[in-house]
């Protein structure tokens, strides 16, 4: 690649991806959020306040560590983990929120709003939000407020308003869509912190630059450990925060090969999947240009995971630029080879991952064993297995 | 000139005002639709706001995301929207019809083919929520091709630019929203509303409708007064959810609401 890589352009396109497609009443907030995002980005007090939570808070850098046993049981090439799971909260979540939740203060909002899936973005937001002594009101489809209680009490424990989003499929993009209408009405002392790298621009590129700390670190752990970069990177993808944050500062080094994994549910040939660049098309909803699922009417559709974190129906437009211009490859993993994933790397590396990352972790036991023993993967382990406790035990048919 | 722009000239001469509804097509079911169109006309509306429905309507609140998920279940969808707009010329080639949704179905559709579409379908003017003029520029060209007003939204905290570009790319009308929120919510403040549609006059010449918080004959009138035109939805649909297994009930509602506000706007 000879031309470095500076998507997406100043309007928030990533080719056709990507954009403001938004009600006029938050165009003028998106105007000021950009300014105030240019502004301290490269605003050397504002990095150094930010640098400063991420070590002393969160607690990064987060290790690469070298999974030796489960390497040599798959046979093939050497895998490292992201340990994204060891952060503050358990997952890669904080290390947007507190980008975001510093951008708010610096901008005078008082009260901030967050929608959440799996519960893990909410926490990290009610964590900051209680930290900087913020109002926080989260919005939680009403079926991921059943299956994930116990985020929902922690958010709670923290002091953030809980909202479970009863409209539509009572899931992730319902409650997006209702805290773009609790911003659209409280716009003046409200900051929406979005917890992945969708929504109008700047958002998408803004939750990236907050996330691409885990590729930073990796890439220099990866030197420094072996001595060279890697071959391989593999995180999975529902908005696709964890992985944008994982492969951007690779993306001008063409020799490291970079898999998205999508959650194909009960198979994508069932339709009951949530991969949207593996077999959805090309659409607008909330607030940009990127794959979805949809109809023919162009009418969102359901999603289906046993993972609620990836339960959602579009992806980051970068994502789509990516699979498009073929940078990146975008595979899917459904929930029972998840499960694998789950159950091999807690058994063999005594890790227990979050369903999410388990379809990184599971994709990565198909890819391993076809690379020779000197190749290099990192796979991104985004959260730990915690909040997913009630949902295995169930599964097994334990009651806790 | 266009029916709207035509429509909103023929107002100007008399000193009235548009009455503008607004209902989702196929709420609560496709059959009703029609017949209520006919209804309100007769009534004394001067345009009407034909709402798409979508699976994600995040600028509405909840009656008028109800009125979407009913027509959803129904199977209603931006074709038969059109066909609908089509049944509705035969009898009737004087009102403006304006439709007014999210820009997925039309992503869906393919622009090209919704302008084509809508042209033979004789609708007057298209509104799309979520396709602010920076990312409109391909849509508004061929609707304008197709003779097709692009109709675009205006909002409490919009800045000199922003109007000016509305003035550019829109035609027919100027929506204005007349309170930070989504449909259906809270109640407009009078003066903040007659201070800012000061400064959008200063900006451009299009006809200003103002919707949002329009909710009886007291509110049409004072909205009326400060702008071309008075977009009433919310307290329409909500008549339709009250009465959903007695139709013709709500229809009567909503017929006697509207000539309430007629005739409050017109005195």
């Amino acid at each position: 690649m000879t031309e470095k890589y500076n998507m997406p352009d100043t309007r928030g396109h990533c080719g056709p991806y990507g954009g403001i497609f938004v009600a006029e009443t938050l165009m003028p907030p998106i105007q000021e959020l950009n300014a105030a995002y240019q502004r301290y980005m490269v605003d050397p007090e504002f990095i150094a306040e930010l640098d400063a939570d991420l070590k002393y808070y969160v607690g990064r850098p987060s290790p690469l560590y070298h999974a030796e046993r489960w390497s040599r049981e798959l046979g093939g090439a050497q895998i490292y983990l992201k340990r994204e799971d060891l952060n503050h909260t358990g997952a890669h979540k904080i290390n947007n929120t507190i980008g975001q939740a510093l951008l708010a203060k610096r901008m005078g909002k008082t009260r901030i709003i967050a929608e959440t899936g799996a519960g893990q973005h909410g926490v990290a937001t009610a964590t900051i939000a209680a930290r900087l002594g913020l109002e926080c009101v989260i919005y939680m489809g009403a079926v991921d407020v059943v299956r994930q209680s116990l985020n929902v009490y922690r958010m709670k424990l923290l002091g953030a308003t809980v909202v479970a989003v009863e409209s539509g499929s009572k899931t992730l993009k319902d409650a997006l869509n209702e805290a773009l209408r609790d911003w659209v009405t409280n716009v003046d002392n409200t900051f929406y912190i979005i917890g992945t790298v969708a929504g109008p621009h700047p958002y998408p590129a803004m939750v990236r630059d907050f996330q691409a700390i885990i590729g930073r670190e990796a890439k220099q752990q990866c030197i420094e450990q072996a001595g060279r970069l890697p071959d391989a990177l593999v995180a999975c993808v529902g908005g696709g925060s964890n992985a944008i944050g994982l492969f951007y500062p690779f993306i001008d080094d063409a020799s490291v090969a970079m898999y998205g994994v999508e959650a194909a549910g009960d198979g994508v040939e069932t339709g009951r999947h949530s991969a949207p660049l593996c077999a959805g098309r090309p659409g607008v909803l909330h607030g940009n240009r990127t794959y979805l699922m949809e109809d023919d009417d162009g009418e969102i559709i359901e999603t289906h995971s046993i993972s609620a974190g990836l339960d959602y129906p579009g992806v980051g437009p970068e994502h789509a630029w990516l699979k498009d211009t073929g940078r990146a490859q975008y595979v899917n993993i459904t929930d029972n080879e998840a499960l694998e994933g789950f159950y091999a790397l807690t058994r063999m590396e005594g890790i227990i991952p979050a369903l999410e990352s388990s379809h990184a972790m599971a994709y990565t036991m198909k890819l391993a064993p076809t690379m020779s023993k000197d190749k290099i993967i990192i796979v991104n382990l985004s959260g730990r297995g915690d909040k997913d406790m009630q949902t295995m035990a169930q599964r097994e048919g334990i009651m806790l | 000139m266009s029916r709207l722009t035509g429509k909103f000239a023929e107002l100007a001469k008399t000193g009235r005002k548009a009455l503008i509804p607004f209902i989702t097509a196929g709420d609560p079911n496709p059959n009703f639709t029609l017949p209520m169109m006919h209804a309100m006309v007769a009534a004394g509306v001067d345009i009407i706001e034909l709402g798409v429905p979508f699976s994600d309507p995040m600028a509405d609140g909840p009656v008028i995301q109800r009125a979407s998920e009913r027509a959803l279940a129904h199977k209603m969808s931006l074709r038969k929207v059109l066909a609908l707009v089509g049944e509705f010329r035969k009898t009737d080639q004087q009102t403006p019809v304006v439709l007014m949704g999210y820009v997925n179905p039309i992503e869906a559709m393919g622009y090209e083919n919704f302008a084509n579409a809508a042209q033979q379908a004789d609708v007057d003017g298209v509104l799309t929520v979520d396709l602010p003029p920076d990312e409109a520029e391909n849509c508004v060209a061929l609707l304008k091709a197709h003779s097709i007003d692009p109709i675009f939204l205006l909002a409490p905290n919009s800045i000199d630019e922003r109007i000016k570009m509305m003035d550019a790319a829109g035609s027919g009308y100027l929506y204005y929203v007349s309170l930070k929120g989504v449909t259906g919510a809270g109640h407009l403040n009078t003066a903040d509303v007659e201070t800012k549609l000061k400064q959008i006059r200063a900006n451009t010449k299009l006809p200003i409708a103002i919707g949002f918080g329009v909710k009886d004959a007291e509110t049409a009138k004072t909205v009326a007064n400060l702008g071309d035109g008075v977009v009433v939805g919310s307290a329409l649909i909500s008549k339709i959810e009250a009465h959903q297994d007695d139709l013709t009930t709500a229809q009567q509602q909503i017929v006697e609401l509207l000539a309430a506000m007629r005739q409050a706007m017109d005195s």
